[in-house]
């Protein structure tokens, strides 16, 4: 091969990898932007003074003046609204019965406009749900519901062979002629002065427990089980591991059930997560009864049984990645075996038994299926360290999903499930990074 | 268990006229020394099949230096690490015959080889610190042993490393790392962890081989310094290392054991063709 293409084949190589590596860059900020700026606008977006009632009246937390200074000057605006409705009412109550039938049910969404931006309207009954206690709490989604007040969807129906098409009524020229036109306007120029907005940071959104199933409050119970449940995995599958790992490496003879067992290990380590996560329930709940029903104590055991494989797998090579030297040194001084493991062995292979450990953490922390049917609820308040042996718990992988998939308002709180996605990604994040730290430290150490 | 070195000597007593050909004359004889220390009787090593030491016969004196030579693969390491066993450590390896360390059965059934390793040392052809201080790692081999009290660790440690010639060096950074020491300091105090344990016997593979001439020296300067306080075993590649430190000489080849002999006579006037080829580097 000539030297021109030598050349350029290798800097056409150079150019692949390259752009390989760009094209990785890429797919992960396509795929961390929208985690993050949508993830952080949970934490931090355009609080109204309804979020500032939620925050004093449920948590205690705020100034009770500057809220009371606040209501009387937003309710001085609202006031106007409330009269229009009710000089409405008026109204309809002299219209005749096919008059006020054409008006009654868009009034109704109307009511149901305001109820929904400002909370309870006068003449109603004080409602049970917290969701309905409160106007729009943010910003962003006042702006979407102040839309529903002024224009009615409706559909197009004309051309029988496609799809019918929404599009917007000003909901102005419905109610053209009555009272109730001046309302449209007015909230539309006001609707700052009666919610007050201003830039909050919520930091509660971690630490507070949720409200009303996530309509409002916190994702603490969530962050909390995650927590309880990734450790609890670790505290099984770390010292189970380590020492498979030491017994495959230093005392088990080649053999065939020494290959089985290795064979048994890989496979383990490539069956589907909902697997272990049934097999969780056939057998430690059902078989061993570990707990009456769904507990902590059960994910963790499942979630560790998942993540053994990983540990041993990273302990071993650990461990085999010790220079021999010191194990002959070691053993050349009068040490023991059992010595030579504890006191040269395995403090030369910390920094990569906690890699493989901290990893398996993040792993655990972020599984959604083993802990489907062995621990996760999906709506729940934080437990305490004395329950993790018999309660479930909320879990941010598991209610991810549920808050997505399964919620009743699910694009209500779309905030929510961002910011727990957030959550959960800078929780695995840091679980790593401790990790990378953690091996950099004591490899010095070693290193000297 | 343990027969004394007194006892062993007088044991030995009767045979001593036949072992003291392998002593220098020319040397001075070392008090209590020169007798044998380990002795070989139709000692074989095998790795599965294959014979790597062959039916050797051979006495070790105790307090000289005995050196090892022969070239590459020809046993003299398989011979040296079986004395401590360290060939345990390889799967299918066993032996045959007899090997006696103070009188006792070095592969015998009921033989402790932690035992045994405590009173025989080695230093390995690499440097081979561990990751842990200067201190930690002279203070390994006591605290594996028993010794807590900081105080009397202490000196072990200045001991140990005054006697492998350290102390100078790194007495002002014990607590340091010790894989940041030179390769040659590296050596010496790998050295000075065996001498802490204090071994009766320094097994000594190949320990320059890996140095720099100057940094060699050293060590063969310890060497010296160490005679007549330990029995010592060299294996080495280098003749001219086998010449300057040693008092007898054992030479290998294919896991034979060809000649034994003074250092002196086998460098001088070899009874052996093949010894003579060798030294004088027709074959390597």
């Amino acid at each position: 091969m000539n030297l021109g293409t030598r050349k350029l084949l290798d800097r056409s190589f150079t150019a692949l990898g390259f752009g390989s590596i760009v094209i990785m860059g890429l797919a992960l900020l396509v795929v961390l932007v929208p985690i993050v700026s949508n993830g952080l606008g949970a934490i931090v977006f355009r609080g109204t003074i309804e979020h500032r009632k939620l925050l004093y009246s449920e948590f205690r937390r705020g100034d009770a003046n500057e809220l009371e200074k606040e209501e009387a000057l937003s309710n001085e605006y609202r006031q106007n609204v409330f009269t229009m409705l009710s000089a409405f009412e008026n109204e309809m109550a002299q219209m005749d019965d096919a008059e006020r039938d054409r008006y009654q049910a868009s009034y109704d969404q109307v009511k149901g406009s305001l109820r929904a931006l400002f909370g309870p309207v006068p003449g109603d009954t004080q409602p049970e749900l917290t969701r309905f206690c409160y106007g729009q709490t943010r910003w962003d989604k006042a702006e979407e519901k102040l839309h529903n007040l002024l224009y009615e969807q409706k559909w197009d129906y004309s051309n029988p062979d496609v799809i019918a098409k929404p599009y917007d009524v000003s909901r102005a020229t419905t109610f053209a002629g009555t009272s109730l036109v001046r309302l449209f306007p007015y909230v539309e120029q006001n609707l700052d002065k009666m919610l007050l907005p201003e830039w909050t940071f919520y930091w509660g959104f971690i630490t507070d427990s949720s409200l009303d199933a996530h309509f409002f409050g916190g994702i603490w119970p969530e962050v909390q089980g995650t927590i309880f449940l990734a450790i609890g995995a670790m505290l099984f599958a770390f010292p189970l591991g380590v020492i498979a790992a030491v017994y495959f490496t230093e005392y088990a003879r080649d053999g065939f059930l020494t290959s089985m067992l290795r064979s048994a290990n890989s496979t383990l380590a490539g069956v589907p997560s909902i697997v272990f996560g049934l097999f969780g329930l056939a057998f430690f709940i059902n078989t061993l009864h570990v707990s009456e029903s769904k507990s902590v104590l059960a994910g963790s055991l499942t979630l560790a049984i998942m993540i053994l494989p990983t540990i041993i797998r990273a302990a071993e090579e650990a461990i085999l990645a010790v220079p021999k030297t010191y194990k002959e040194a070691s053993l050349s001084l009068g040490s023991t075996k059992w010595n030579t493991i504890m006191t040269v062995i395995l403090p030369a292979a910390l920094p990569g038994i906690l890699t493989g450990g901290v990893i398996s953490l993040g792993r655990a922390a972020g599984e959604t299926a083993p802990i489907i049917f062995t621990a996760a609820v999906s709506v729940g308040t934080a437990i305490g360290l004395g329950d993790v042996l018999s309660s479930p718990t909320p879990a941010l992988s598991w209610n991810i999903y549920n808050l997505a998939s399964e919620h009743e308002a699910a694009a209500e709180i779309r905030h929510v499930q961002y910011g727990m996605v957030l959550s959960l990604v800078m929780i695995v994040l840091l679980l790593n990074l401790s990790a990378i730290v953690l091996r950099a430290r004591i490899s010095k150490k070693l290193k000297g | 268990m343990q027969m004394s070195l007194e006892a062993t000597e007088i044991k030995m007593n009767q045979e001593n006229a036949v072992r003291d050909i392998y002593l220098p004359p020319e040397r001075k004889k070392i008090s209590g020394g020169g007798v044998p220390h380990v002795v070989a009787k139709n000692f074989s090593i095998y790795y599965g099949e294959f014979e790597a030491v062959k039916k050797v016969n051979a006495d070790i004196l105790s307090k000289y230096v005995t050196a090892i030579i022969g070239p590459s693969g020809c046993g003299k390491s398989t011979f040296l690490r079986a004395i401590n066993r360290m060939n345990d450590l390889i799967p299918n390896c066993h032996t045959t015959g007899a090997l006696m360390f103070d009188g006792e059965d070095v592969y015998g059934k009921f033989t402790d080889e932690v035992l045994l390793r405590k009173k025989i040392g080695m230093v390995f052809q690499k440097p081979n610190p561990f990751p842990k201080s200067i201190f930690d790692n002279i203070a390994y081999g006591p605290r594996l042993h028993g010794v807590k009290d900081r105080k009397a660790l202490e000196a072990i440690v200045e001991k140990s490393l005054r006697k492998a010639a350290l102390w100078d060096e790194v007495s002002d950074r014990l607590d340091k790392n010790a894989l940041g020491l030179s390769g040659g300091q590296q050596q010496r105090l790998c050295v000075a962890r065996t001498l802490a344990v204090e071994p009766e016997i320094l097994l000594l593979d190949e320990p320059t081989s890996a140095l720099d001439p100057k940094a060699t020296a050293k060590i063969e300067d310890l060497i010296q310094e160490l005679r007549g306080s330990y029995t010592i075993m060299i294996v080495t590649h280098n003749m001219q290392q086998a010449s300057r430190v040693s008092d007898s000489t054992m030479f290998f080849y294919e896991g034979v054991l060809v000649e034994h002999a003074p250092t002196a006579q086998l460098f001088t006037r070899p009874k052996d063709q093949m010894t003579e080829d060798y030294i004088t580097g027709r074959f390597s």
